[in-house]
């Protein structure tokens, strides 16, 4: 049997859908950030199993730019959550509502 | 022997994925995370993309989820047992992704045979298996210069940034 790239494109909305659920169900923000992480990681499947169907290699270098923005996203938001963790005491996002009106 | 590669590593991401957003213990979510990622940066070995998981492994599970891991050690909440997981909109966010998931899902097998795409030419494939490092870092310091220097700006606004968030008073 073939592995096609819509193989690859339906593992890839698998893994993008359990991110969703983890990013609007949970409430520990932490879980939240690792859930964006996959989200992040299943276009870069995408990515791949594009770049390998066409034999170009300009998806290989924009998965690398991905890797590159999801690390930089993880650093900031990791450094909000300690920053609000001093404020607030609490990585809930629940009880995080500072901006709501 | 491809596919039982991709079935196992799949069922694998497909997993550990799933058990990152059910557990409960923090610590946990990023162990599982981390098995998953490592299964992904195996599926791209097996479409020839060895740099891409030679930096998947290096960057995501070597920086990121030790950075979490300090992160989470960091805030080291008490876990209240009687306490929910998840929030009020449990529900409707579920049944919501799920509904974007079968949308994604049946449109991509819809339109599956867009995908076959057309034969490649033998030299290119060639040079892509040999020297998949040196292609990808020719091409990266060639055709896509402009965007790599923007990436590094982009780093050097997260580092500041993280470190200005992070500080007590600046």
């Amino acid at each position: 049997m073939i592995i096609t790239p819509t193989h690859y494109l339906v593992l890839s909305a698998l893994v993008f859908t359990i991110g969703v659920i983890g990013v609007l169900t949970r409430r520990n923000v932490i879980i939240v950030l690792m859930s964006i992480e996959l989200m992040v990681n299943s276009v870069n499947l995408n990515l791949i199993a594009f770049s390998d169907q066409l034999q170009k290699l300009g998806g290989q270098v924009f998965a690398v730019f991905v890797i590159t923005v999801a690390a930089a996203e993880a650093a900031v938001g990791l450094g909000i959550v300690i920053s609000l963790f001093r404020n607030k005491e609490t990585v809930n996002a629940d009880e995080m509502d500072l901006m709501k009106w | 022997m491809e596919a039982i590669l991709f079935y196992t590593l799949a069922a694998v991401v497909v997993v550990f994925a799933a058990m990152t957003v059910l557990a409960r213990n923090p610590v946990r979510s990023a162990v599982y995370l981390i098995s998953a990622l490592i299964a992904i940066a195996g599926l791209f070995l097996l479409q020839e993309a060895e740099f891409v998981a030679a930096v998947q492994v290096l960057v995501y599970v070597g920086g990121i989820m030790v950075l979490f891991l300090f992160v989470i050690m960091l805030v080291n909440v008490r876990e209240v047992l009687g306490q929910p997981k998840a929030n009020r909109q449990v529900t409707t966010a579920v049944i919501l992704a799920l509904v974007l998931g079968g949308e994604l899902v049946f449109f991509l097998t819809r339109g599956a045979r867009f995908f076959q795409g057309k034969e490649p030419d033998p030299g290119v494939i060639a040079r892509v298996q040999t020297m998949n490092t040196e292609s990808v870092g020719t091409i990266l310091y060639t055709t896509y210069l402009l965007p790599f220097e923007i990436a590094s700006v982009l780093l050097l606004v997260a580092i500041v940034g993280a470190v200005v968030l992070s500080k007590k008073q600046i």
